[in-house]
Order: structure tokens, then C-alpha cells, then sequence
């Protein structure tokens, strides 16, 4: 309890994957907090990768975690345009409202 | 002693500002505490030893990212659209079925934690090369424009991608706004400019523009 090792950052990174995905299943509100929830997935997956990369003396996780995290920020980028073009096109982006696509 | 402290408190702090991203009502208080949520796991990437992701996390996520969020958000005034929170009327059914297939999903990944076998010669590895004297900056950097050169450059890409695809998604053409228009100012004749008008006295002019 007391040693900090790989399994404790691990434990970290799948509780707040679990977050995030809670965050996209029960979301009742607006599309924002989707996009918020991915970015905690995200999160999590750079947890894993450093700790992998500290623990394991190894510094490609921590390289990879710069593209991820490259990746992350393009990804946000895009989806709050196209979430700005679709409130000014439909004036809703709450997720229930959302359902052109009949899906 | 110290580190697990400090590792307890930052993850408890990270895990309660997770799950008040998800419930907070108020779509700026989200915002909010995945601002806090970033800034205490990086700090717990710098408690790590990997002190140059920490500090490009701030940088990228609290500095660039979340200032995106919040803009979104109070441009879109979604925040005074009352959300209800699990008292949706209709469409509430498949709320059980996430809780069950992320509980499913956590107790996989804590399977998989719990059951992974640590090699023998993986755990020689550990802190062995601890004594080097090199910087994790400096290392990272080594390797980031050496080995992973071509990734990098295809990076730079996505993101200028994304900037392109951001600017092409939101640009609009408006109506009715005047832009000076250089040509048409240096190629004016003085004949369309100045008008000689005969004026009588005691008479006004009247000038049709």
C-alpha cells in the first residue's frame, strides 16, 4: 500500500478510463461533455503509456504519448467546430435533440 | 514514504474531478474540473520522473485545449439550457446498460493489471540506467528527432490539418460588411471623383450620389 509501483498508476489510468466511458454512456446533457469524457480516455491512455514507459526504463511510451497527445488536441479542435456549425444550423446540441440521422 | 503520499492525494483529486466532469450540471464547471483534473495528473507526471510531458500537459491541455472548451461553451450559451440529470423521460433505458458495460470494462482492465506477470528480466530492467545523468528533456529529445523523426513530421500534418479543417468548418460569408478593396482605390480616374457644378447664387446645389 505504501510502495508505489506500476500497478497503482495502472489502477489510476483504468478508473478514470471507466470515467470517461460512464461519461459518454450516461450523458444526458449537452454534446460538450462527450467531447470531455474523450479527452479523459485520452488521459488515461497517456497514464498507462508513462507509467509503462517509467517503469519499464523504455522512452517510446513517452514519445507516443506526445502524438497522443497531438492527436488529442487536433480531435478537439474539429469536433467543437463541427459542434459550432451545428448549433448555428440546428440551435440544439443537447444529445437527445440530436437525431437527423435517425440513429 | 513521501511519493505515496503525495501520489494518494493527487489521484484521489484526479478521480473526484473525473467523476465531476461527468455529473456537474453546469457544462462550465465541467470545464472547470477537467482543468483541475489535468493539472493533478500532471503533477503526478512530474512526481513520476517524466517532467517534460507534465509540463507540456499544462501547456497543451489547461493552456490551449481547455481555454477551447470554455470559449465553445460560453460562445454556444448552452449553459442556461436546464440539464436533467438521470431524469430524462423517455429515452432513459439504456442508462443501465452503460453502467453494466463500463463496469464490465473496469473489471476487465483490472483483470488484466491484477494478472499481468511481471518478467523476471523486465523487473532486472527497472532502475537499472536511474544513474544516468541526462535530463528527461534532453533524452526524449534525442530520440524524438532521431528514431521517431518521421512521425513527428506526420504530426506537424495532423495538426495543420486540423487547424485547415477547423478554419474551412467555421468560416462564413457574411453579408453586408465592407472591405476596402485596394484596386478600386488606386484605379479611380479623376473623373469619377470630382463633379464641376456651375453654381448660381443665392441657389443651392443639389448633388445626386
Amino acid at each position: 500500500m505504501i510502495d508505489i509501483g506500476l500497478g497503482h498508476y495502472l489502477t489510476l489510468g483504468a478508473i478514470i478510463f471507466t470515467i470517461g466511458v460512464v461519461g459518454i454512456f450516461l450523458n444526458r446533457k449537452n454534446i460538450i461533455v462527450v467531447l470531455m469524457s474523450i479527452e479523459l480516455i485520452l488521459l488515461a491512455v497517456n497514464i498507462n503509456l508513462v507509467s509503462f514507459s517509467i517503469y519499464l526504463d523504455d522512452l517510446a511510451g513517452q514519445v507516443f504519448t506526445l502524438f497522443i497527445l497531438t492527436v488529442a488536441a487536433a480531435e478537439a479542435a474539429i469536433g467543437l467546430a463541427i459542434i459550432v456549425v451545428y448549433f448555428r444550423n440546428a440551435g440544439t446540441i443537447r444529445v437527445e435533440e440530436i437525431d437527423k440521422l435517425k440513429g | 514514504m513521501a511519493h505515496a503520499i503525495f501520489f494518494y492525494i493527487f489521484s484521489s483529486i484526479a478521480i473526484i474531478s473525473a467523476i465531476m466532469v461527468t455529473v456537474s450540471k453546469n457544462t462550465v464547471h465541467s470545464v472547470f474540473f477537467l482543468i483541475l483534473d489535468f493539472i493533478s495528473i500532471s503533477c503526478l507526471f512530474i512526481m513520476i520522473g517524466a517532467e517534460f510531458l507534465g509540463m507540456i500537459m499544462l501547456i497543451v491541455y489547461v493552456g490551449a485545449v481547455a481555454v477551447l472548451f470554455l470559449f465553445v461553451v460560453m460562445m454556444l450559451n448552452v449553459a442556461q439550457q436546464k440539464n436533467q440529470w438521470f431524469l430524462s423521460e423517455e429515452s432513459s433505458g439504456h442508462i443501465p446498460v452503460g453502467l453494466i458495460i463500463s463496469t464490465i470494462i473496469f473489471f476487465e482492465l483490472i483483470i488484466v493489471i491484477g494478472g499481468w506477470k511481471y518478467k523476471p528480466e523486465l523487473f532486472d530492467k527497472i532502475k537499472t540506467s536511474s544513474a544516468e545523468t541526462v535530463s528527461n528533456t534532453h533524452s526524449l529529445g534525442q530520440i524524438l528527432y532521431t528514431d521517431y523523426i518521421h512521425v513527428f513530421q506526420i504530426s506537424g500534418m495532423i495538426l495543420l490539418v486540423a487547424m485547415i479543417g477547423a478554419i474551412v468548418l467555421t468560416f462564413r460569408q457574411r453579408e453586408g460588411v465592407k472591405r476596402q478593396d485596394y484596386i478600386k482605390q488606386i484605379s479611380r480616374e479623376r473623373s469619377e471623383g470630382v463633379q464641376v457644378l456651375d453654381v448660381q447664387s443665392n441657389k443651392g446645389v443639389s448633388v445626386d450620389d
